[in-house]
């Protein structure tokens, strides 16, 4: 194994901020979005164009545009109009950004991102700014800007780390949010964001997967479990009437490692006799429209309330995912819902009433499996997961966006017999991103992942080295998608799971046949120490 | 440079004082015309600006959550870092303000032999407790110039403040913390090479404004020693709008009052009115019950959809091949059987 390529560098910039200006340098920037995605979606100026290109091909009335929609955005969040305002510059927030560690480019530290937008936000709506000009930090809206912004606004993930850290809680993300929307009036956007948004809108998924195809790899992971546990397990689809709607990110089954938390679910579902379906047409849970545009995210979130209603079940179970999760947190019920065809969610099995989800009416299956172990109501054998010494890494939007802490905890200790936090400054609510998240989980800007990812990898090495850690678990289909690379270059031999995986691998089901792979299909017992096998390729 | 500018215009505000007071002309508009005016645009610009953020919407229900969500009863939930009631969010925000609670988190990351180091930070928290606070202690001794009687707490605190009775008069602790406090905030801009990178001509003027405030201050109480009850006259005059400069207020005090009047000026026009923004930071004063409770965003409005019955007539021919149940059955397949 070669050692890794990426140096990481401190920056120690000097001079004036505003007078340096992006380099498109291939490795760091994602590709613009292909014009029939923005054409499907009904999306500003589709055209051929490319970040590295020097003309941008914008609408001749560019700047009114980006202009007019900041200033509607002034007068519709109060966010933006305070985090424009408060802002003290005490660098608080610098060195919490994984970009901004893993670049050491000044540009990355939170706040500097933020000024970015704040300088034109000085100049063209505060007296002061209009007055005084770059004395009071203002400064002119070119084009050179807006690359600027194209550039930064995609080297963030909207993990929020920054906003634990704040004083004020100036919310990077929601800054980057915003930014991202401006930018998409003039149809500056990335095909990572915009083709998954423009798939989930027409089939249904980010994969674009078809519902036949959709309908072919669950029966394809019901085949599989079979071969593992001798069970066939039912999978319903569009199954009207049924108790609860279960949603889950599309990577889950067509995705790797996400596959094997699939089959995790399955395995679930069927030994707890849970009345559930799939929904072909709400088939993804994951939402691209959060990285590119309020309005986009609730138009493709829209699906799951409308298939939940069309299919006339109680209540909604949703899957293991980060960004899912905030907006299923934190947006869905304002603006999809009131939720009122459906009822308060009530587990099945055990009788506990989910009152933290009364109104929106979708729990996290973290919640719903962590409280059935607490009643008593699964049989684990911990000793299944024996060849993994196992870590969690908190995704940041369950972590952030909703606290779900102690949930996925609650699980791994209960189907794993070894079980090591990374150190506290890495975790929980100051976890650190996959440095893919938000859209920016594509090969095109590999180097640029591999060093926002750096501070995760890092701890990763910690308990890798301490404690032997060979499996990281999470809860987000991003990070099963992209933290597989990034460990196979910092931290070669930690492998990715679901947490449902592991709990899927623990789990006795009635009738069993004797297990002697995990779901991976592997020897459940680790290989001897001398034969590691060949290097695993990800896609 | 931007802190030369902003030092100069501190000094030149100072000089501007101290001239003004020395001449029998300008100590009429210096002592009652400049802090009016100061005052009516404090007081003005300060509510125009939490009008402006109070009437701006807050769509979407945000907070940052730093803690375990209220969820099953048996996990215990954090009611401080993640709140689950109004209660609890109101207190959450009264740490914040308080003792600066996110700032009290702070780590500081280092890169030691090729690895991020991780550490405690808890200066920048220290020095921004010592300065805040102290600048309150300092602010309500203040009272005693303008209430008469003086109220029993001022007394207490001016004696708890002067408690170890170093020199006479005796050395305030919170004039010691407020000007460590505000030296510490200034030399880390431009010792911390990040911090002075991100650093303006403003954030150096707030700064350099407030030190001058307070070494004026210091100043009067300590060397150029004025006649306090002369002060005390022309405070309560301003405050009864019954104006009086009193022949024995020497041109010192009018640089003090013109820097705390120049401060006051631009206070609602400057970063300065976090003071007021962080009590409506949508990430620190909202509940985290969004499951529980549905938040309503005011401006909501109908979106384009691709709705069911579109995307089942999109797909019908896979949907049946597949088998999968649709709203408007197969009826050509019922026929044909």
């Amino acid at each position: 194994m070669s050692e890794p390529l990426i140096q990481i560098e401190q920056g120690r910039p000097a001079g004036d901020w505003t007078a340096v200006k992006p380099e498109f340098r291939k490795g760091t920037f994602c590709y613009s979005a292909a014009a029939k995605n923005l054409q499907y979606l009904g999306l500003p100026n589709p055209r051929e164009w490319q970040p590295f290109d020097e003309d941008w091909k914008l609408p001749a009335d560019w700047k009114e545009i980006i202009l007019d929609g900041f200033k509607e955005r002034l007068g519709r969040y109060r966010s933006l109009r305070l985090f424009m305002d408060i802002c003290v510059r005490c660098g608080a927030c610098a060195d919490k950004c994984h970009f901004y560690i893993g670049s050491g480019d000044p540009k990355n530290m939170p706040v500097l991102r933020a000024e970015l937008m704040r300088s034109i936000y000085r100049r063209y709506f505060t007296a002061t700014g209009k007055l005084f000009g770059s004395l009071a930090g203002g400064r002119e809206l070119t084009e050179d800007v807006l690359k600027e912004w194209f550039y930064y606004f995609y080297q963030c993930t909207e993990c929020r780390r920054c906003s634990v850290f704040c004083p004020y809680g100036i919310d990077t993300a929601e800054i980057t949010m915003i930014g991202r929307e401006l930018l998409n009036l003039v149809g500056v956007n990335i095909n990572w964001v915009t083709e998954p948004a423009a798939n989930c809108y027409r089939t249904g998924n980010h994969l674009g997967i078809q519902p036949h195809g959709f309908k072919d790899s669950l029966e394809f992971a019901a085949d599989e479990l079979e071969e593992i546990t001798g069970i066939r397990v039912d999978v319903p689809i569009a199954k009207k009437g049924a108790e609860i709607l279960f949603v889950t990110p599309s990577a889950d089954y067509f995705g790797t490692p996400h596959y094997y938390t699939l089959l995790g679910y399955l395995s679930l579902f069927h030994e707890i006799g849970l009345d559930y379906t799939f929904s072909a047409y709400a088939s993804e849970g994951g939402n691209f429209g959060l990285f590119s545009s309020n309005e986009l995210m609730k138009r493709l979130n829209s699906k799951i309330y409308d298939e939940a209603k069309r299919l006339g079940v109680k209540w909604i179970l949703g899957g293991e995912c980060g960004h899912m999760w905030r907006v299923l947190h934190q947006y869905m019920d304002t603006m999809n819902g009131p939720a009122d065809f459906l009822e308060v969610p009530v587990s099945p099995v055990t009788g506990t009433r989910f009152e933290h989800a009364k109104s929106t009416k979708m729990v996290h299956i973290a919640e719903f499996t962590a409280d059935l172990i607490h009643n008593g109501k699964l049989k684990l054998d911990p000793s299944r997961n024996d060849k993994w010494k196992v870590t969690y890494h908190d995704s940041c939007n369950p972590a952030r966006a909703m606290g779900l802490l102690e949930e996925p905890r609650y699980i791994l200790k209960n189907v794993c017999n070894s079980f090591h936090e990374m150190p506290a400054d890495t975790i929980r609510e100051q976890t650190f991103c996959c440095g893919s998240g938000s859209g920016l989980g594509t090969d095109e800007n590999l180097e640029m992942r591999l060093r926002g990812g750096y501070p995760r990898a890092n701890a990763v090495r910690y308990v890798k080295e301490k404690h032997g850690v060979n499996l990281l678990t999470c809860i987000c289909a991003i990070d099963k998608a992209t933290l597989p690379t990034l460990l196979d270059y910092w931290v070669p031999g930690v492998e990715v799971a679901g947490v449902h995986e592991l709990l899927g691998n623990a789990l006795v089901m009635r009738g069993e046949k004797e297990r002697v792979t995990n779901l991976r299909g592997e020897p459940l017992t680790a290989e001897p120490a001398n034969s590691d096998g060949p290097e695993v390729v990800h896609a | 440079m931007k802190a030369v500018y902003a030092l100069i215009l501190v000094i030149a505000l100072v000089a501007a004082g101290i001239a003004g007071g020395a001449s029998a002309a300008l100590r009429g508009p210096l002592g009652v015309l400049v802090p009016y005016t100061a005052c009516a645009i404090l007081l003005a610009g300060i509510c125009m600006r939490v009008w402006r953020w109070a009437a701006t919407p807050v769509p979407f229900r945000i907070p940052t959550t730093c803690g375990q969500q209220k969820s099953l009863t048996w996990i215990r939930h954090s009611s401080l870092e993640s709140p689950a009631t109004g209660m609890e969010a109101a207190s959450r925000l009264g740490l914040e303000v308080l003792l600066f609670r996110s700032l009290f988190r702070n780590t500081r990351y280092e890169l030691a032999e090729g690895r991020a180091v991780f550490g405690d930070s808890k200066l920048l928290w220290l020095g921004a407790m010592a300065f805040h606070w102290s600048m309150l202690m300092i602010l309500l001794r203040h009272l005693r110039l303008f209430v008469e009687p003086v109220p029993a707490f001022v007394l207490l605190l001016q004696r708890a403040d002067g408690f170890f009775q170093i020199g006479t008069p005796e050395l305030y602790l919170s004039d010691v913390a407020f000007t460590v406090g505000l030296l510490y905030l200034l030399w880390r801009r431009f010792a911390n090479p990040m911090v002075r990178y991100i650093s303006q001509v403003t954030d150096y003027l707030a700064l350099f404004l407030l030190l001058g405030v307070g070494l004026t201050g210091v100043l009067m109480r300590h060397v150029d020693k004025v006649d306090v009850a002369g002060i005390k006259q022309f405070a309560l005059g301003l405050v009864t709008f019954s104006p009086v400069i009193p022949q024995s207020i020497g041109a010192l005090f009018f640089a003090h009052l013109l820097l705390v009047s120049a401060l006051a000026a631009y206070f609602p026009f400057s970063k300065l009115m976090h003071v007021a923004g962080v009590f409506l930071s949508p990430t620190r004063n909202l509940a985290n019950n969004n499951r529980m409770v549905r938040h309503i965003n005011p401006w909501n409005y109908p979106v384009k959809k691709h709705t069911y019955a579109e995307w089942e007539a999109e797909y019908r021919d896979k949907l049946i091949a597949a088998d999968i149940p649709m709203e408007t059955p197969d009826v050509r397949a019922a026929h044909t059987n």
